[in-house]
């Protein structure tokens, strides 16, 4: 699509409809979500309902000059960096009490008739990366950036769902996709457990299918799955192993089942058709808008659909995973991979993130909260394997004296200070940590099962 | 301690320090309307490991998964019998 249409534009004549728990909306046939006039503006988008979401981006897109995508589980004391990187001056948010203090608020609701029109910019849309560090990390995107793996192809009959939000990376690629196709979308909702979900995508008929690898164990796990009969299978966000492709093969035997490389930063980089894990080695250097290669090990990759950049200071950033976005136009995405005869298979990633269901977390994060005890005197965050999440946290620690309670007292503090997936499930004491000869935590060793 | 004993005592211990409520125990509650969520079996499935020795979702040829409890349970018994 041409670089200057913008979403108001690709929906109009569409049928399409998203399909949220509490009813359906056509995008082409509802005037005014948001009452203001949000001309040139630098919004933070954060609602507490997704298809409210959903409706602001379609109407902000091409009015505003900036968008800030905010995922639900951005912690409030996270907010004043980005809103002063970003240089928010207006929330735009269904629920007031998602308000900011000293900044312009405005109510996204569900449409009122009539269209709106409002002088054209060119919105940059501004994503979260998945979340390394506790403070999220905005990357800008251009909606012909986000779009460019999307096949310009009308199909009305589909029916896209998702288990990502598409407040993220995975989700928005899938409202675009539903959006541009003139094909609906059900969305998923905070108050819905999987099964009530999966029911709903089943009555709603849904045809293409997407979530990570742990979305779709957890949706095998679910009695409700026999309910949904996708033609379209797709995993993303974390990488898919042998067993979870198997595993929706034999479910879904019909269904084209593909998984799909992609990142916040990266932008999509490219989808496996065949039902194996890894990529064929072919993918590197061959033609096409992205370009791949292997460096030092890991996966870079070079295409119309990178971020421009990131927003706001490097220089506040720290860790190993400190680096510029771009070097010559590529992008390091830390993905490690190894060569095995004709294929890529993935190795984890470098600086030791761990991704647990597709949420990253960085081990010196978690390190650093349990180094915050008085009675630690040096700990090791790692990932274990996991066939359910594909890793979860474990950590090892050096005790600074003998404490009965020393791990409950650690275990306290993480749950206080991090999100659910961050906190160590497994903590282990330890006589000492490896450290290098440089006199860092080893990594090497991390994790018995890592 | 039988694997069944081993199995309902982690879900006990896992859903309280995970501050979740099991509202069912039975061979027939359903694993995702157990009161637990991914993560939460993520952390089941490592201690079993620990404890029992063996990872029946990683070690399986076949692809299976449980979809009760009473599926969980048999599951480990069969991989560690």
């Amino acid at each position: 699509m041409p670089p200057a249409e913008t979403l108001r534009d690709a929906r109009l004549g569409s049928r399409a409809q998203l399909i949220g728990r509490r009813g359906r909306v056509n995008p082409a046939q509802t005037g005014r979500a948001i009452d203001a006039d949000l001309s040139g503006a630098h919004v933070l988008l954060r609602t507490s309902d997704q298809m409210h979401a959903a409706l602001a981006l379609i109407e902000l897109d091409g009015v505003a000059a900036r968008i800030v995508i905010c995922p639900p589980d951005v912690k409030p004391q996270h907010l004043p960096p980005v809103i002063r990187q970003a240089g928010v001056d207006v929330v735009v948010s269904d629920d007031p009490a998602l308000a900011v203090k000293g900044l312009r608020f405005a109510a996204v609701h569900s449409p009122s008739p009539g269209e709106a029109v409002m002088p054209p910019h060119q919105t940059e849309w501004i994503l979260f990366t998945s979340g390394t560090t506790g403070a999220p990390r905005m990357v800008a995107h251009t909606l012909a950036g986000l779009t460019g793996a999307i096949q310009p192809a009308l199909s009305p009959d589909v029916v896209w769902g998702t288990f990502y939000d598409i407040r993220r990376y995975g989700g928005m690629q899938i409202l675009l996709r539903a959006l541009l196709g003139q094909a609906s979308l059900v969305l998923s909702d905070a108050h819905e457990d999987v099964a009530d979900f999966l029911v709903r995508l089943g009555a709603n008929g849904v045809t293409h299918l997407t979530g990570t690898p742990s979305h779709w164990r957890r949706a095998l796990m679910s009695p409700a799955h026999a309910v949904i009969h996708p033609r379209y299978v797709r995993l993303s966000g974390e990488i898919a192993d042998q067993a979870i492709l198997d595993g929706l093969k034999a479910r879904f035997p019909d269904a084209a089942i593909g998984h799909a490389y992609a990142s916040t930063e990266a932008g999509v980089g490219f989808e496996v058709t065949d039902g194996l894990e890894g990529f064929p080695s072919s993918f590197i250097a061959r033609p096409g808008a992205v370009e791949m290669k292997v460096e030092n090990g890991t996966l870079h990759i070079r295409s119309p659909r990178t971020a421009s950049e990131y927003v706001g200071g490097l220089a506040s950033e720290s860790g190993p995973t400190k680096k510029p976005l771009l070097t010559d136009g590529w992008v390091d995405t830390t993905d490690m991979v190894e060569l095995r005869g004709e294929r890529y298979h993935f190795a984890g990633r470098t600086g030791g993130i761990i991704n647990v269901g597709g949420l990253k977390i960085n081990p010196e994060e978690v390190e650093a909260v349990i180094n915050g005890h008085p009675g630690v005197r040096a700990s090791r965050v790692s990932g274990r394997k996991s066939p359910i999440t594909g890793s979860i946290v474990v950590a090892e620690i050096v005790a600074a004296n003998d404490n009965a309670t020393l791990k409950e007292e650690i275990l306290a503090l993480c749950r206080e200070k991090l999100p659910a997936f961050k906190v160590p499930a497994m903590l282990r004491f330890v006589p000492a940590l490896e450290l290098t000869a440089g006199g860092k935590l080893s990594r090497q060793e991390a994790g018995r099962h890592a | 301690m039988s694997v069944e004993t081993i199995v309902r005592a982690e879900f006990q211990t896992v859903a309280r320090e995970q501050e979740k409520t099991l509202t069912g125990v039975s061979d027939d509650t359903v694993l995702l309307e157990s009161g637990l969520d991914s993560l939460c079996f993520a952390i089941i499935v490592a201690r079993l490991e620990d404890q029992l020795g063996v990872d029946p979702f990683t070690a399986s040829e076949d692809v299976y998964f449980p979809v009760t409890l009473g599926d969980f349970i048999k599951f480990y018994q069969d991989a560690a019998g």
